[in-house]
């Protein structure tokens, strides 16, 4: 059974944002649900510090044994960081999807968007959790 | 207990008293081909119609497929020969091709196949009907063989990471090019320089890629080239194909310091002798590996090989093999980073190959572990000494050399009148040169050029019968001809597998140790769905290897190769009557090329009508993934159109979306029967609706194995449809290769067939060349040509259905025991069945994986997995499958159901079972560790078939992704096999 937790805003797309003390700043990753139904990650493709996305634009790929998969912004920003660890321990997607497994963090253009993602319950409804 | 098969019954009924006269004709009557070639006998036939409850083949035939389609007559084809009468057509044919001493270089030069490689691998069953390496644990000896073809690729050409072959130098070039506009972060338009001094062939093929995806060329003089914006790469030769071995240090980083990237197309041998690619700064080598064992094969096949920089590694095109380890700890090789692949990636894959040159490549690496680092350099400085010999014997003839730096080639500058003179000379003593302009002869040496032969070359250019000197008086004198900063400097193939097989016996049992640790053909079935694992006859393979076919330059000129263009015209007119259409080009080398060319004719079609703007692709759900991936690569915007749950063709939707882009409709891509194994009675409809909105329809023949003599796509209403001659038409897999894609087209496309920049092919409008040779894998046709020869209309047709009745007998047997997915008419199928095994995940906790490995403890192939649906099996048995090995693989499934049903009971323990832990190895069996809950004899001997014969796996279930985390894809220390 895949781990939701309550405290944190999802995307159709099965992307989880956890606020950060900086309310302009996010972490983003892939839910515990995605992580399984990926398999073993074995590669995830990153992008830069500073680079800026739209919402729904392509912000990365993510590998497994036999499949790959894009990485999808939830939300307009700009990177202020990436999870540089993922590059030699891409497996700790899988393993602390919530925790060392983050992927970038994500200054928000505009904050009030926030508002447009999935409670954990209309996630978990999603997903059939 | 499952039933067990009734013993044969005799090939034919015997007459109850045959007149004596009658008798006596018999005896002279030759065997027929056709029964050697289909597996159930007549009385099995019989059986089997009566399991499935229906009265004749052609009863069950026409059950299954839709009456509108049939063909109602008989295949136009002469009628079949037997075994021995084809064999003499075949050396008739061969006779009339001429072999002269090749000097013509191109990237193609002739090779002594070490005979102990070319006995038992070549022409050894056990490695040539292997199929692609998928499951890896059946197929360690192989994967190590191509592990050892890219270590010696990566050494070689001095970069980290080599795959393990593409289908051609000009491909793997092209390819190139793609991996460099993949990466590029330049703002486009971009732009790709080739240097003009590379392969004539190459520079076509790239172009012609380029083109297609609207990539600007500039072909040119690398030394005056200034990179400009926009530029994102560069295509050089390395040594030219002149001969001219030249320093592109400067030229490497001017490119780098632009952001743009250079692929250097190279020659194996050469690097034995000269500074690597990777040394000086090429980022992706690419080349052709044919001088290393491989004959000539008047174009192939032959492994082409791609290495480059570690750092794009994850955009390398074709297959990889990598070393992961098994479940024990064990090393154990697979193909690593499949998602680079576009079975996975599809329309966003950078490449659409597929089937690569695996047989080959495995020839040009056993070449190398025979011969060892030492064996190389003696046969590279041997070459590299002749060319120096006669470089200054012509020079003493008073004739110009043009080029001081050169490894294997000379060029010659003489006068027009010279030049033909010289030209005149050569072909009285059957010597072919390559005239690259009026004024420039150039000869490339090779392996197999003795001293006399450069003598001879001499006395051709003196135009005399004596010398006044003798040429190999001149090695005392040689000027150097490698410039000493080119020189190679590193040490190469280091690794002991290159250097521990130097005796023939060490040899021989090396090649056997590792083809015994591979499944083939010529130990079980290979019930590999939509891949038709069929016999390859031993007479349809004996010509592969005869000289007149295999020692002959692919660009020789025509008349000495009557023999050949014999054999295509025949062929060609064979393929068009049986799929139904007017034209058919033998040049693309594999489906996935077959497909690129066929959309490309598609393109020119549209173009010369003034309707260039099409460029919608409409692809079915269901599509094997290379489909996206050509039309991509051809240009052409991917449009997905649904299938419905019983797996064919949704037709509204296809007309809806066929209406919604009719102004920019190009063409549908559509495999028949099914990818899921259905013969779709929409299928008329479905062409004419895409025809009505002005698209062309291109079918995928991957299934044409249940078409031959009972429909034929021209009929249906395709425009275009390719042939894989290594599925339906017997070319043997190779293990992953070589395999060759024809593709034959209705009269409006004709003129837009591939051409050649090297030979006329008559194509008036073509778009182009596809591959490095004017007819792909020529010296592989000869297999096609014996199959239809041998089998004639009836024996293609009864092939046909009983390819069909096995299936079909297969899914009757399994009826009961697994769910079947998709099926037809009166639950009836084409030829290939998919078994749903994804209730088995909640119900025993099994995956279809699993169950897959554990049919490898029962000796056999596993079927495709998880394709077309994940979490199933596709199983095509062929016709060449005995009714006997039939029953023993469904009673093996049977078997294994039984295995889930006692973890369903409880009886057996969900994760520590017999699938969960298979495939067992015999190391695992006898070990004194024994722990399983389940006996050693279940374990290794499931069957009272394994007791008597099974291909015992050497490793146990690999980790992939321990390998696509640490990727190695060279030969690892030998240290790592200690334990």
């Amino acid at each position: 059974m895949a781990t939701i937790p309550d405290d944190l805003l999802y995307t159709p797309d099965h992307e989880y944002i956890k606020k950060t003390d900086d309310p302009a700043v996010v972490v983003v990753g892939i839910t515990d649900y995605a992580q399984g139904e990926l398999g073993d990650v074995v590669f995830v493709n990153l992008p830069k510090v500073g680079q800026k996305f739209a919402a729904h634009a392509v912000f990365g790929t993510i590998e497994a044994v036999k499949a790959v998969s894009d990485l999808y912004c939830p939300v307009a920003g700009e990177v202020t960081e990436v999870n540089a660890q993922l590059d030699a321990t891409p497996d700790l997607v899988n393993r602390e999807p919530y925790g060392d497994g983050w992927m970038v963090k994500l200054k928000v253009t505009t904050p009030g968007d926030l508002n447009s993602l999935l409670a954990p319950s209309a996630y978990k409804a999603q997903i059939g959790a | 207990m499952p039933k067990t098969s009734t013993p044969a019954a005799p090939d034919a009924p015997v007459a109850a008293r045959p007149s004596a006269a009658a008798a006596a004709t018999r005896l002279f009557e030759d065997d027929r081909f056709d029964s050697r070639h289909l597996g159930p006998r007549p009385a099995d036939i019989a059986a089997m119609l009566k399991v499935l409850g229906f009265s004749s083949l052609d009863d069950l035939v026409d059950a299954i497929v839709p009456a509108d389609i049939r063909l109602k007559r008989p295949l136009a084809l002469p009628a079949a020969l037997t075994e021995r009468q084809a064999l003499d057509e075949m050396r008739t044919l061969a006779d009339q091709n001429q072999v002269f001493r090749s000097y013509l270089g191109l990237g193609y030069s002739d090779t002594i196949t070490p005979p102990v490689i070319l006995r038992n691998i070549f022409e050894n069953p056990g490695w040539y009907t292997a199929y692609t390496p998928y499951q890896a644990e059946i197929a360690q000896g192989r994967l190590e063989a191509l592990l050892n073809f890219q270590t010696v690729v990566s050494d070689l050409t001095g970069l980290e990471v080599a795959n393990a072959s593409l289908l051609d130098e000009g491909t793997a070039a092209a390819e190139a090019m793609h991996l460099t506009e993949a990466v590029t972060s330049a703002p486009g338009p971009h732009k790709y320089f080739i240097d003009q001094k590379c392969h004539p062939q190459t520079i076509a093929v790239v172009k012609t890629r380029a083109e297609a995806r609207g990539l600007e060329t500039i072909e040119g003089s690398a030394a005056e080239f200034q990179f400009t914006p926009g530029v994102i790469g560069a295509l050089i030769q390395y040594p030219a194909t002149d001969g001219e071995v030249q320093d592109w240090r400067g030229f490497c980083e001017r490119a780098h310091s632009a952001g743009a990237l250079v692929t250097a197309a190279t020659d194996l041998l050469s690097l034995v002798l000269l500074e690597p690619p990777g040394a000086w700064g090429a980022d992706i080598a690419v080349g052709n590996s044919q001088r290393f064992g491989v004959p000539l094969g008047f174009g192939g096949p032959h492994a082409a090989f791609f290495a480059t920089r570690d750092q794009f590694k994850r955009v390398l095109p074709g297959r990889i093999i990598g070393v992961s380890k098994d479940r024990a700890g064990r090393p154990a090789l697979r193909m690593a980073l499949q998602t680079r692949e576009q079975h996975i990636r599809r329309e966003k894959a950078t490449s659409n190959v597929c089937t690569a040159q695996v047989l080959l490549a495995v020839i040009a690496g056993m070449y190398a572990v025979w011969h060892g680092p030492e064996g190389l350099t003696r046969i590279a400085r041997r070459v590299h000494h002749l060319a120096g010999v006669l470089a200054e014997s012509l020079r003493r003839i008073g004739l110009t050399i043009v080029y001081e730096n050169f490894f294997d080639t000379v060029l010659v500058e003489t006068d027009a009148k010279t030049q033909s003179r010289i030209l005149q000379a050569a072909a009285e003593r059957m010597i072919n040169l390559r005239v690259i302009s009026p004024t420039r002869v150039s000869v490339a040496l090779d392996e197999t050029t003795t001293p006399d032969d450069v003598r001879d070359l001499a006395q051709v250019f003196a135009g005399r019968n004596t010398l006044p000197f003798d040429p190999m008086a001149c090695a005392a004198v040689l000027p150097q001809a490698i410039p000493v900063g080119l020189a190679r400097k590193s040490a190469f193939l280091t690794h002991p597998v290159f250097h521990r097989h130097r005796s023939e016996t060490e040899m021989l049992r090396y090649l056997k140790l590792l083809e015994d640790r591979d499944l083939s053909l010529t130990s079980a079935m290979i019930p590999l769905g939509s891949c038709t694992m069929k016999l390859n006859a031993t007479s349809e393979m004996i010509p592969v290897t005869w000289a007149e076919l295999g020692r002959i330059h692919p660009f020789a000129p025509k008349e000495q190769t009557r023999g050949y263009q014999q054999l295509f015209e025949r062929l060609e007119r064979a393929l068009a009557e049986i799929t139904g259409f007017a034209a058919v080009s033998l040049q693309p080398n594999a489906g996935s090329q077959g497909e690129f060319a066929g959309l490309l004719v598609i393109r020119g079609y549209h173009a010369a009508r003034g309707q260039g703007h099409r460029n919608i692709c409409l692809i079915p759900q269901s599509a094997h993934g290379t489909n996206p991936a050509s039309a991509v690569m051809a240009g052409y915007q991917v449009v997905v159109v649904k299938t419905d749950p019983k797996g064919n063709i949704d037709v509204e939707d296809l007309r809806a979306k066929a209406k919604e882009h009719a102004a920019n409709l190009a063409a549908l891509m559509v495999t028949y029967p099914s990818t899921h194994g259905v013969f779709e009675s929409s299928i008329a409809e479905i062409c004419r609706i895409v025809h009505e909105n002005g698209g062309q329809v291109y079918m995928d023949g991957a299934n044409m194995n249940a078409q031959v003599g009972l429909c034929r796509p021209g009929d249906i209403g395709a425009d275009v449809c390719h042939l894989n001659l290594h599925k339906t038409f017997c070319i043997p897999h190779g293990g992953g290769g070589p395999g060759m894609g024809p593709i034959g087209v209705a009269s409006h496309l004709a003129p837009f067939l591939p051409s050649h920049p090297l030979v006329d092919l008559g194509h008036a409008q073509a778009a182009g060349a596809v591959s490095a040779a004017p007819w792909g894998s020529a010296s592989i046709l000869p297999i096609s040509m014996m199959y239809i020869m041998m089998m004639g209309p009836d024996g293609l047709t009864e092939a046909t259905r009983v390819a069909i009745l096995n299936a079909n007998y297969i899914a009757k047997r399994l009826e009961g025991h697994y769910g079947l997915l998709y099926s037809g008419n009166r639950g009836l199928i084409a030829h290939e069945c998919i078994i749903d095994t994804r209730p088995f995940k909640a119900s025993a906790g099994v995956e279809v994986e699993d169950i897959a490995k554990r049919l490898i403890d029962f000796g056999f192939h596993p079927p495709t997995v998880s394709f077309p649906v994940p979490g199933t099996l596709m199983v095509e048995p062929t016709e060449s499958e005995s009714k006997e090995e039939l029953d023993r693989y469904c009673d093996a499934m049977i078997a294994i159901r039984q295995e889930m049903r006692e973890i369903e009971e409880g009886k057996a323990v969900k994760g520590n079972n017999l699938l969960s832990n298979s495939p067992h190895t015999l190391a695992d069996v006898i070990s004194d560790a024994w722990d399983r809950p389940y006996s050693r004899e279940r374990a290794g001997f499931p069957s009272a078939a394994t007791r008597m014969h099974k291909v015992w796996p050497t490793v146990g279930r690999i980790d992939q992704a321990y390998g696509d985390r640490n990727l190695v894809c060279t030969c690892p220390p030998v240290s790592a096999y200690e334990s």
